[in-house]
């Protein structure tokens, strides 16, 4: 843990108080963020700051470091230097589900279903604080019909998700037959399912249908505009982060290279140079 | 079954499909019809070696006992292992462990080795208690690296258990305040509390010789009347027996409600993939903690259960790294995940891997007429030259046999891990939740019922 981490594990925006001084702070900030794997920097000093309710893309070539960076904000790393301010508290080198508890939840790249559970189970898993998740309450009968409560309750939602995922039909099979595409969105439904306040989507939209593509990404600017979630997505496919994010961070060999609206990011030299230039 | 078959034929087979059906929907009715075949293989055991009455109740007060605690431990491994994924290889220390303490709770102050002269009831739950402190003390600094650690961890740990149990160092101790305690060292702990179901019977449970309760006597009367002579110990087993039924049972209920509940969830999503667990917002190390300690205290229970009422004294060589090994192929036959699973494993390794092969020397013997019995290698392979394999047989039956089970249980696995790696039940999906998920669904609505509709609809690429 960093030493400028603080606060306790438990309450959602706790930790350590966020005060009027962070009224106009971003919900998520990282500052001169390092990561080093041996003798190799993976993330050199990224700085950047994501609004709320934006859908900020963060691109960049293959092994920029965006993923690594993903993985520092979440817990899943502890970084080597900097800080990561979730709501104005510094949550570096806090414990992923730590993380997740105080609202920021994530996907994965390469989609991390859990494969011997069924689709249906993947989703019941994830809403946060479940009564059941208490050994004796799951046990004793004296709960158990708080416990039974709870679980019909979130069955429901469950069901919608499943449905507006328009994966219901695969609902009880083994989430490990599942194709890549459908792995993905049933990452996205289960991160929903924790009602987060941001969601890190990490190349959510790879082997996914452009129909359902579209109609993920309206969900995803209605989650913002009604409920208003923040999403920091990773994306290869410039088409969707040129038309839908804003801002977009460009990182190259681990620092952040530009930052900016996409068509300023379009424009601008250096981006091109470091990632457009690849395809030319 | 074929569409032109008649009426007179499709009844057999229809009852034979309805009676599968029966044991696909109902644990109780797989369970109960498993018990029965394995009673029935015993009693006909029983009769092929011309046991009387008494013997084919007390084969079958084994069958229960065996059974039983081979159920009860299987299902403590699998809520550790089938359900969470915790690598525990040092379940007969945690075993020694719950037994040890019962017993050096509950021995006469004034024995030897002494003990603390406490209720029965106190040295249970002492031992379970005691057990899931070691299972903590053990797991906690391993249950924070990868689950290889605990397993090595864990295996070490169980034989400083049974060591230090059989070191004549701690024999007999003294505890600051003059209180006297031991293990016994190699000899164990003699002097164990009898068995509580001795109460039912007799007026003093301690003695042999004591008068029978108003109980004891009404019973033992009614077996004396209807099936002539049977002794009265092979009763006190057989209701010990049904007594371990109903803890089995009881044990199988509490870990059903906690495999179904969202603590089984993320018990599995543990299993799974720990990283995403955590990232959903669970506090892992949490849930391991309580795992382990539930599993540990219940391995406690079965170790008082089994080594000390069951057998009477407690000693340390009867937990050696084997038993371990042997609820593991439990846990394997019966499917990693599933409770009745690891119920039906328990029995199948109960039944068919240790008792069986201690019968079936004198099977073959009575069978075959292989008397020829040497007690020594030489003198069964020297025979041969002169064309004489018989006295080989004998000796490798007779002789060898009940030692030849590991190379059984190598055959099982080697079986098993190609034809069936799921076991018997890990191929079902027993869900993790407190509720059917499957109700609640309205099909219809934006949902796309059909699975095999084109993706032009609006679906996932398959890859």
């Amino acid at each position: 843990m960093s030493s400028e981490s603080a606060g306790t594990p438990d309450g959602r925006a706790g930790g350590t108080a966020v005060s009027d001084d962070h009224e106009d702070e971003p919900p998520l900030r990282v500052e001169n963020l390092r990561k080093e794997f041996g003798g190799i920097t993976a993330v050199d000093g990224a700085s950047f700051s994501v609004a709320t309710e934006s859908l900020t893309g963060l691109i960049g070539p293959n092994g920029a470091g965006k993923s690594t960076t993903f993985n520092c904000i979440t817990g899943i790393h502890e970084p080597t230097a900097g800080a990561v301010y979730l709501n104005g508290t510094d949550i570096a080198g806090l414990a992923p589900n730590v993380v997740a508890d105080r609202g920021l939840v994530r996907t994965f790249q390469i989609a991390r279903e859990l494969a011997e559970m069924t689709v249906l189970e993947n989703l019941m898993l994830a809403p946060q604080r479940q009564q059941g998740e208490s050994l004796y309450r799951s046990v004793l009968p004296t709960f158990r019909d708080g416990v039974i409560a709870e679980e019909t309750e979130l069955r429901e939602a469950v069901w919608e998700s499943l449905e507006f995922f328009e994966i219901d039909h695969l609902a009880e099979e083994q989430a490990g037959t599942l194709s890549g595409g459908q792995r993905k969105l049933l990452e996205m439904a289960r991160a929903l399912m924790t009602d987060p306040d941001i969601l890190l989507l990490d190349e959510p939209f790879a082997g996914v249908n452009p129909t359902l593509e579209t109609k993920l990404l309206d969900r995803i600017n209605q989650l913002r505009a009604e409920e208003g979630l923040t999403f920091l997505l990773v994306e290869h496919d410039m088409d969707i982060i040129m038309e839908h994010c804003d801002p977009v961070i460009v990182m190259h060999q681990g620092q952040v290279l530009a930052e900016g609206p996409s068509e300023a990011i379009r424009n601008n030299e250096r981006v091109v140079d470091a990632y457009f230039g690849e395809q030319q | 079954m074929s569409a032109d078959s008649s009426p007179t034929d499709r009844l057999p087979t229809d009852r034979l499909d309805g009676f599968r059906d029966l044991l696909e929907r109902s644990d109780a009715a797989l369970v109960l019809t498993a018990m029965a075949a394995f009673y029935l293989l015993f009693l006909s055991i029983g009769a092929i070696l011309n046991y009387d009455f008494a013997g084919l109740i007390s084969i079958l007060g084994q069958v229960t006992f065996f059974t039983a605690v081979y159920a009860l431990v299987v299902l403590a491994l699998n809520l550790q292992w089938g359900y969470a994924g915790l690598f525990n290889i040092g379940i007969a220390g945690f075993m020694a462990v719950g037994v040890y303490t019962m017993a050096m709770l509950t021995a006469p102050p004034t024995g030897s080795p002494p003990g603390l002269g406490l209720p029965v009831a106190v040295g249970v739950v002492g031992g379970m208690l005691a057990a899931a402190f070691v299972g903590i003390l053990t797991a906690l600094p391993a249950l924070r690296l990868r689950a290889d650690y605990l397993a090595i961890v864990t295996v070490a740990i169980s034989e400083i258990i049974r060591l230090t149990y059989n070191s004549p160092a701690f024999s007999t101790f003294t505890l600051p305040g003059g209180i006297a305690l031991g293990t016994g060292g190699a000899n164990g702990i003699g002097n164990f509390p009898s068995n509580p179901v001795r109460a039912i019977y007799y007026a003093d449970p301690s003695s042999a010789a004591s008068e029978t309760t108003p109980i004891g006597t009404a019973i033992f009367g009614f077996f004396e009347t209807v099936f002539g002579v049977v002794r009265s110990a092979v009763i006190v087993d057989l209701t010990y027996g049904v007594v371990l039924a109903v803890v089995v049972f009881l044990v199988y209920i509490l870990l059903a409600r906690v495999g179904n509940s969202p603590f089984g969830r993320v018990l599995k999503a543990i299993r799974e993939d720990e990283i995403v667990a955590k990232s959903l917002g669970k506090d892992t190390n949490r849930f391991k903690i309580k795992t382990f300690m539930l599993g540990c205290a219940l391995m406690g229970l079965a170790g008082v259960l089994w080594q000390g009422f069951g057998t009477g004294a407690v000693y340390p060589q009867a937990f050696r790294p084997e038993l371990t090994f042997y609820i593991f192929i439990a846990v394997i036959i019966g499917g990693a995940g599933s409770n009745t699973g690891s119920v039906l494993g328990g029995a199948v390794f109960a039944n068919l891997l240790f008792l069986m092969p201690q019968y079936l020397p004198n099977i073959i013997e009575q069978t075959f007429a292989i008397r020829a019995d040497p007690n020594n290698f030489i003198a069964a392979v020297a025979p041969i030259a002169a064309g004489e394999i018989t006295p080989l047989l004998g000796y490798v039956l007779n002789q060898r046999l009940p030692a030849l089970r590991f190379v059984f249980v190598g055959i099982l696995l080697v079986y098993l891990m190609q034809n069936r790696p799921e076991g018997l039940l890990g191929h079902r999906t027993e869900t993790a939740a407190a509720v059917d998920l499957s109700e609640g669904h309205t099909p219809g609505g934006t949902a796309r019922s059909d699975p095999t509709a084109p993706d032009e609809s609006g679906g996932v690429d398959d890859e």
